[in-house]
């Protein structure tokens, strides 16, 4: 059974330990500006939100890749961008509706959340399990998927 | 059946996947006119600077893919169209039968009718070919006018002045970009240009090219003239429909389809640059000549021929994203506005940073960006699923970079305590 | 390693700004953050400079491991000499802007000089620049946050900043960073202010990289993280009532300073305490605190988000102060709670924003007010001073009042804004001011707690809670239990905190980490990410350096061992309720081995072997 990322914001307490962690796993430091998941305060709320890809079935930024560079993952169903192929066009930073995907101006490519390949590193270090990897049909996504279809453009019948 | 699609860019190769997706034994033919492989006119500029190699270039990059997905690809150009024989001339002087035929021949750029225009050392920047013709000519220290800063011209930009040539840009239009950014973003994105050693003349023509002692002589309407190693044309590209001539599919800036990208005769269908589908934003139709239209309209309209018309094309948002020697922008949906909407912008001119919004009561209709990088592509969401931003425009307004907590608020739980 | 090996150098005189090498061999004998910087400030400045003239220096420090998955590895602090005490200022501040200006390539940046014009520094990766502040001076630390965010357009940017009452010259103006952390003591941020140096801005992209060895360190971290969460104080207590836990505790052990630190125990400690803010209040069902909230990198998370009830008198017509923001600390509570003798929650709370958004040291701000009160109910200064607010232990309006006047700095505001000390002293009544060294004292009253009386004592910056933490053993048994009414062997237990604590300081990571870790488990994670070779000896040999090098810097400064005392009022009055009942602080019989623990002189200097072993 595919697993997903299950984000509950209420627990989140806004420390970035994720955001260490997936820059530490991806990029071999820490870097939040690098972080495929970011947090986002919510000052007046009192409210931290850690977002990342969702790994939509719908896919905009590999329909709108015009050089294949997005892939889907057999093994997690992440969609994975392989950098030697990417040319930094940046198509599918505007297509994805989510902003997800972000362009790295340092290496003239994009980046997004490909799963740790499986094993999340956000997951592991979030210290409140506002963050977890648990089954898909778990992770009430319902939001998320209820925007998913209001942007797809080719909507199925 | 047999599928036939003419053109082999993004819109063509997407639906021939998709065709083959929705229908095992279906006859699939994707006939494109260029010698290469189905590849990306997008990926031309990181070509122009040794990103990428040719192959680097294609849109699908196993050499077997259409053969895996028993789509024949023929290296052809389609001379004509007999509708009712249902039949496609070839200009190698081969026929070809369809049942259903899905247009999707892009563009092709236009030359302005200027004197001297066809004189060699100038060139459009369209395909591999041109690219190679460019590379050759532009050369380090090489005096290179661009003719166009649209769309096209910025995105070579770059490559031309990573090449090291002498570059002068002109552009008839008070601008740059004037089709994706206004008077301020266009302005800016001049003296960034300018920062960056390359000349732009807005609001200028070219009037006359003609053969000087090194190269060509390019007269300007303010009484200037450059000399050039190499003029690049980049004024505008017009959609691929002359052969369509006599075959009863209605043409007007492109082909007209209806909501299911089905053109005025049954089982012809068209897609991409060449199609005036229909725009989200306007719900008009237009031409677009963007990526992710295409691949919207490639996925739409095969689903439409391979099962009847059973999906609706609610539209795509107008997007454009730029990288103009380093300064990214990016535009969405009405960044022009409308009537009585609200706007909400930033702009620091010094850092070369803008982001202006436009709205449509409390809803998100349009945008614009200098600088802005990251979660840019939760703009076209606002836009597309029209959410009702209530309190958060308000916010917005003040200020207009709280766009991903504006997103977030409304499609997560963040709570109501304030 | 693990430190960048690089230092901004900011002329605001000139207005150059350039960047420096760190000194490594300092590194390694004052590791980073507070003993590094200190190490900087007293080789550069004259210590007998004026705080506020241009002479003084002022330098934001990170430690080794600030930026880095260490958990609480985001701290940074602001060094320079206080305009308070006179002393060596050390104020240390949780957030994001300390990872930032990690992130961005920097170790600390040192101001040195004063600007012409109000300017804010921006920092962008190994970008910086100074730029005009026209436009923020003179508006507060919120509204200068908003500014800044627009202006760069970057909602990533991390900011700290001074507020009005540093501009005005309020003597106990803090630095503060993110909204609501802050570097909070010894007026650091009216230095800033002195220098026309509005802001810091900071972007940093650039990453920490440089760690000695990721996998061990990636191991120690687990690990370390691992023992907080399985602590009841960092696992449990913290996270659920923050400091604040401490208001019933210390009240119930009669250690609870109350009206100007008269009394050691307050009836209305429950209705400011940590379980007051989780309570739904009447109005609209929902409760002080919203939810706890982690600076940069803290597995912790004792932060505090909090509102004010909307039909508070405090709030009631000013939408801007309607939702969230960092609520209450423990010390905050008490200085503008108990100290005052006030129980109205949202008015502390709403005392406690203010501070945030004009960059107050709420605990200096509060024990003043609770000082003017004892001023106004001994009759010393009436209406006419106080522009007819009844200062009376008790009056939430006063404090409300108190704490808008000394952020814009008018009426009685300024004499506030002068910290109790000098606002007793002219009116005449400087017994009456409960400090140390010119610094207001924190939330312990040493009758109660005899072993903080020293600890209060002897730190180098004053009256503080941070400088030598004896309540974790005194109270709260960490890491073992001592009698907290006894003043036996707790010289040794000053100096072993104060050793520690410098250490904690330099190395990026929080003090609160202490309740449950050791140098034993800073060690590891220090070890691993930073050359040299770091042990929990080494440590604390280290915080010895560091704590003999601020004395000294101090003594050159002017002060002397007398200086090394307590009001009187604690000493002499005796504690009237409570387990401590009839006791008063026994210094006098702490501070002699206190001295010869250190290796100190009778009269208070390092001998010369002290600082032969120390290598001073």
């Amino acid at each position: 059974m595919l697993r997903s990322l299950h984000i509950t914001p209420e627990k989140c307490t806004g420390c970035l330990q994720c955001e260490m962690a997936c820059s530490f796993e991806n990029e071999g430091v820490f870097n939040p500006a690098k972080s495929r998941i970011k947090v986002f305060t919510f000052h007046e709320e009192g409210r931290f939100v850690p977002y990342t890809c969702t790994q939509c079935a719908e896919a905009w930024c590999m329909q709108a890749c015009p050089v294949e560079a997005i892939v889907v993952n057999a093994a997690t169903g992440s969609k994975d961008v392989l950098e030697d192929v990417c040319v930094g066009c940046k198509v599918c930073t505007i297509a994805c509706p989510f902003g997800t995907v972000n362009y790295n101006q340092a290496t003239g490519k994009v980046i997004k959340c490909d799963l740790c390949g499986g094993d999340p590193a956000c997951a592991t270090a979030c210290p409140t399990e506002a963050i977890t990897y648990i089954d898909s049909d778990m992770t009430g996504y319902e939001r998320m998927r209820a925007w998913a279809s209001k942007t797809d453009t080719a909507a199925s019948a | 059946m047999h599928h036939v699609i003419v053109g082999a860019g993004p819109a063509g190769v997407i639906a021939a996947e998709t065709l083959r997706r929705l229908d095992r034994d279906a006859k699939i033919t994707l006939v494109g006119d260029e010698p290469e492989p189905p590849y990306s006119r997008m990926a031309i500029p990181y070509l122009l600077i040794d990103k990428i190699k040719e192959p680097g270039t294609y849109l699908r990059k196993d050499a077997e893919h259409f053969a895996a997905r028993n789509a024949e690809v023929v290296h052809d150009r389609v001379g004509g169209v007999d509708t009712k024989r249902q039949t496609l001339s070839l200009t190698n002087g081969g026929k070809l039968k369809y049942d259903r035929l899905l247009i999707a021949t892009g563009s092709h750029p236009v030359s302005p009718p200027i004197p001297g225009i066809d004189s060699a050392g100038v060139h459009p920047c369209w395909t591999l070919e041109d690219a190679r013709a460019i590379m050759k000519l532009a050369k380090p220290g090489a005096n290179v006018v661009l003719m166009g800063a649209g769309f096209i011209g910025c995105i070579i930009l770059e490559a031309l002045a990573s090449r090291g040539v002498n570059l002068t840009v002109v552009e008839m239009e008070n601008r740059m970009v004037p089709r994706m950014l206004d008077e301020t973003a266009g302005t800016l994105l001049k003296q960034w240009c300018e920062s960056k050693g390359v000349r732009v003349h807005t609001s200028t023509k070219v009037t006359a090219v003609e053969a000087a002692k090194k190269g060509l002589g390019v007269s300007l309407d303010n009484g200037d003239t450059l000399e050039a190693a190499l003029l690049i044309s980049a004024t505008g590209v017009r959609p691929n429909t002359q052969f369509l001539e006599g075959s009863g599919v209605d043409t007007d800036q492109g082909i007209l389809v209806n909501a299911y990208l089905q053109t005025s005769v049954e089982h012809v269908y068209a897609a991409g640059d060449v199609a005036q589908g229909r725009d989200f934003s306007t719900g008009e139709y237009s031409v677009q000549a963007i990526q992710p239209t295409a691949a919207d309209h490639g996925h739409i309209a095969a689903t439409n021929m391979a099962g009847g018309n059973t999906l609706e094309h609610p539209g795509s948002v107008n997007m454009n994203v730029l990288d103009t020697l380093g300064l990214v922008s990016s535009s969405f949906g009405l960044w022009m506005g409308v009537d009585g909407g609200d706007s909400a912008t930033l702009t620091d001119r010094d850092r070369y940073r803008y982001l202006n919004l436009r709205f449509d009561g409390d809803v998100l209709v349009g945008a614009s960006a200098l600088g802005l990088t990251q979660h840019v592509g939760v703009l076209r969401g606002l836009i597309q699923t029209r959410t009702a931003l209530g309190r958060w425009k308000d916010k917005l307004l003040d200020d207009p970079t709280r766009v991903m907590e504006a997103y977030l608020a409304g499609t997560q739980a963040i709570g109501a305590n304030a | 390693m693990a430190w960048t090996g690089k230092i901004l150098r900011v002329n605001l005189t000139s207005g150059s700004v350039k960047q420096e090498a760190l000194n490594m061999d300092w590194a390694q004998t004052y590791l980073g953050q507070r003993g590094l910087a200190t190490k900087y400030l007293v080789e550069e400045i004259d210590p007998k400079c004026d705080p506020l003239g241009p002479d003084n220096k002022l330098i934001m420090a990170t430690g080794p491991l600030t930026g880095t998955m260490a958990s609480t590895g985001g701290r940074y602090s602001v060094i320079c000499k206080s305009p308070l005490t006179g002393c060596v200022a050390c104020s240390n501040s949780g957030g994001f802007i300390g990872a930032e200006l990690k992130n961005a390539g920097w170790d600390m940046i040192i101001f040195e000089g004063k600007s012409k014009k109000p300017v804010y520094l921006y920092v962008e990766n190994d970008k910086a620049e100074l730029l005009p502040a026209d436009k923020i001076w003179g508006t507060s630390v919120w509204a200068t946050d908003e500014w800044l965010h627009k202006k760069h357009q970057d909602p990533a940017l991390r900011i700290a900043a001074v507020g009005r009452s540093a501009e005005n010259g309020c003597l106990y103006s803090a630095v503060i960073n993110d909204l609501h952390r802050a570097a909070g003591r010894s007026g650091v941020g009216t230095v800033m202010a002195s220098k026309n140096l509005k802001a810091v801005a900071v972007r940093g992209t650039a990453g920490v990289g440089n760690i000695k060895d990721p996998k061990r360190f990636m191991q120690a971290t687990t690990e370390a993280k691992q023992v907080l969460a399985e602590n009841a104080v960092t696992g449990q207590g913290l996270p659920t009532y923050g400091t604040q836990v401490l208001m019933n505790v210390i009240n119930e052990i009669g250690a609870l300073p109350t009206r100007n630190m008269r009394e050691v125990q307050f009836e209305g400690a429950h209705k400011i305490s940590a379980e007051a803010m989780a309570e739904p209040r009447k109005s609209d069902g929902k409760a002080n605190l919203t939810t706890n909230a982690g600076c940069f990198g803290c597995t912790i998370a004792c932060g505090r988000i909090s509102t004010i009830d909307r039909t508070h008198f405090t709030i009631e017509n000013k939408p801007q102060y309607w939702g969230n923001s960092g609520g209450l600390e423990y010390e905050a509570a008490w200085a503008m709670g108990t100290d005052t003798g006030i129980d109205d929650l949202d008015a502390v709370t709403y005392a406690n924003f203010i501070c945030n958004e004009d960059g107050m040291d709420p605990i200096t701000f509060g024990a003043t007010v609770a000082a003017a009160m004892e001023l106004y109910e001994a009759g010393v200064i009436g209406d006419k001073e106080t522009g007819g607010i009844a200062f009376k232990f008790g009056n939430a309006q006063a404090l409300a009042k108190a704490a808008e006047m000394v952020a814009t700095g008018e009426g009685f505001g300024k004499d506030l804004a002068l910290g109790s000390k000098k606002l007793c002293e002219k009116y005449g009544r400087p017994e009456l001011s409960m400090t140390v060294k010119g610094q207001e004292f924190p939330a312990y009253d040493p009758r109660g707690i005899q072993g903080m009386g020293l600890a209060y004592a002897t730190s180098n910056r004053g009256a503080c809670h941070l400088r030598g933490y004896t309540v974790a053993s005194e109270v709260l048994g960490i890491p073992e239990k001592t009698d907290p009414l006894v003043t036996d062997g707790k010289a040794g237990l000053v100096k072993a905190f104060q050793d520690a604590t410098a250490a904690f300081d330099s190395s990026g990571l929080c003090i609160f980490t202490s309740f449950a870790w050791t140098l034993e488990n800073v060690a590891p994670q220090l070890d691993a990410a930073c050359a040299g070779g770091w042990s929990p000896e080494r440590l604390a040999e280290v915080g010895e350096r560091i704590w003999n090098m601020e004395r000294e810097f101090n003594l050159e400064a002017g002060m002397k061992a007398s200086d090394d005392t307590l009001p009187k009022r604690l000493t002499t009055e005796k504690a009237n309720t409570g387990p401590a009942e009839g006791k008063v602080n026994g210094l006098s019989a702490m501070l002699p081995e206190y001295y010869e623990l250190r290796g100190w002189s009778k009269d208070g200097k390092p001998t010369d072997k002290t600082r032969q072993r120390l290598g001073l």
